[in-house]
């Protein structure tokens, strides 16, 4: 039985079957899993953003070490007091504001319509800090975060991650010892909100001056430390109303 | 070798060093340049390799004497997108943080010259068994090279090894940097992966010298 495979209604029936066939495989597999993967998604935000509050298990310097996913949503409600959602010059409490999508809200700014933009207040012994989700371009793909900051404006931490950055380079943005650097830093300059910049030869590689408002940069990520840089910037414009509100300093 | 003929054996072992994808055939070196800065990296993509390519070989295999010729190339290409999107979404439900870490390398994989080189050199001609081995085998070559230069790129660019530091604390000075001695940052750069390839090439090609090609 050998069939001709060169005829050209052979090969538009062998297309249109093996289209069906992988279309309904992939199908049945996403929506199979879709719970899972949305509840995964769901604990690894509510993980990133305790981790800039400082809620974490990291140790001494070495590697990143988020609260386990057991227990994360007990910890979220715990040390997360308020979940906001600024609109304008208005800020609203909203139940999971954390599930809000920055990438979408950016686009209907970019559109010229009002954002509901999330916010979180946490508190951690006795110490109030004011979470704030970023989204911002790296070198190949988005990159985003979460900047934790305090009354003073002071960073009291941040987390970053990223779709497709260059492993080795831009990917060690994850990473402890970059974002540890931010730590401590002060967003503002003077009055300015002057944000933090990722630098090459700033002079200050063991980050010692807490006001310069710079972070040594990665060597050979360039692109993605600029689009670090930028993300904080374009956050912070879009927070500063509620942030003068909130700020002592 | 007891389990595999010579013939067989041949097609594990070829490629692994007189027949290596890397250095001899010169195909998948964009990912070889793209990935290597950190062992670790070298190592999950060389896992994922491993597997696409094996059990795309076999499908392809299986399928190769029903696969119409004039759309071969697409129907070779939709079956690595699927088995790589179905990998990815299965880690992503049962292994998320481990599907964090591969996230960069789908494209990669998908866009592998390698894998499609072996569906359309090897698994159209050639029965399943020997498409499986030939994969495995090609496979193997890839990731030993992609090690190799994963592992001279991360000790000379970082002075770590799967991000453990093995050289001292460049920023404190102990350990080798006590002596004077600095992290080469020219080697995290993609140029320095061409370089240790061009090495590895070379030091193949001296020892056998029936490698190189006449002028």
């Amino acid at each position: 039985m050998a069939i001709n495979t060169d005829k050209n209604s052979y090969t538009v029936i062998f297309a249109a079957v093996m289209v069906v066939i992988v279309g309904s495989l992939l199908a049945f597999l996403a929506s199979g899993l879709r719970p899972r993967i949305d509840e995964n998604e769901r604990f690894e935000k509510q993980q990133n953003i305790l981790y800039a509050m400082g809620v974490n298990q990291n140790e001494g310097a070495g590697s990143v070490s988020f609260i386990p996913t057991d227990v994360v949503e007990g910890e979220f409600s715990k040390y997360i007091k308020q979940q906001l959602v600024v609109v304008g010059s208005e800020t609203k409490e909203r139940e999971e504001a954390y599930l809000i999508d920055m990438k979408k809200q950016l686009n209907i700014i970019k559109n010229g319509d009002e954002a509901e933009l999330p916010l979180f207040v946490g508190e951690k012994d006795g110490k109030k800090s004011y979470i704030i989700p970023m989204y911002g371009k790296g070198l190949w793909d988005a990159i985003w975060g979460y900047i934790s900051l305090d009354e003073n404006m002071v960073v009291q931490g941040v987390v970053f991650d990223h779709k497709g950055e260059t492993p080795g380079l831009g990917a060690n943005i994850k990473l402890r010892y970059f974002m540890d650097d931010f730590t401590g830093e002060s967003i503002l300059d003077g009055n300015r909100y002057a944000g933090i910049s990722v630098v090459k030869g700033n002079n200050d590689p063991l980050n010692n001056d807490k006001e310069d408002n710079e972070v040594d940069a990665l060597a050979g990520a360039t692109i993605t430390g600029n689009g670090v840089t930028a993300m904080i910037k374009e956050t912070l414009k879009l927070y500063k109303p509620y942030l003068e509100t909130i700020r002592t300093k | 070798m007891g389990l595999l003929s010579k013939k067989d054996a041949n097609l594990i072992l070829d490629p692994l060093a007189d027949n290596n994808p890397i250095t001899i055939q010169v195909l998948g070196i964009c990912s070889a340049l793209a990935i290597t800065a950190e062992l670790q990296a070298s190592v999950v993509m060389s896992i994922s390799v491993l597997f696409v390519l094996g059990v795309g070989n076999v499908v392809i295999s299986l399928l190769r004497n029903v696969i119409p010729s004039k759309i071969r190339i697409i129907v070779q290409l939709i079956v690595v997108a699927t088995l790589v999107i179905v990998v990815d979404q299965v880690l992503k439900a049962f292994a998320y943080e481990l599907s964090k870490t591969l996230a960069v390398f789908v494209g990669l994989i998908i866009t592998n010259c390698i894998i499609m080189g072996r569906f359309e050199a090897f698994a159209l001609g050639n029965g399943p068994w020997k498409s499986f081995l030939d994969g495995i085998g090609n496979a193997l070559g890839y990731g030993v090279i992609l090690i190799i230069v994963g592992f001279f790129r991360e000790l000379l660019g970082s002075g770590t090894l799967f991000g453990i530091p093995v050289l001292g604390d460049p920023i404190a000075k102990t350990g080798l940097y006590a002596t004077g001695y600095e992290n080469n940052g020219f080697m995290i750069i993609p140029p320095a992966a061409l370089i240790v390839v061009g090495i590895i090439i070379w030091v193949q090609r001296s020892r056998n010298k029936a490698l190189i090609e006449e002028a």
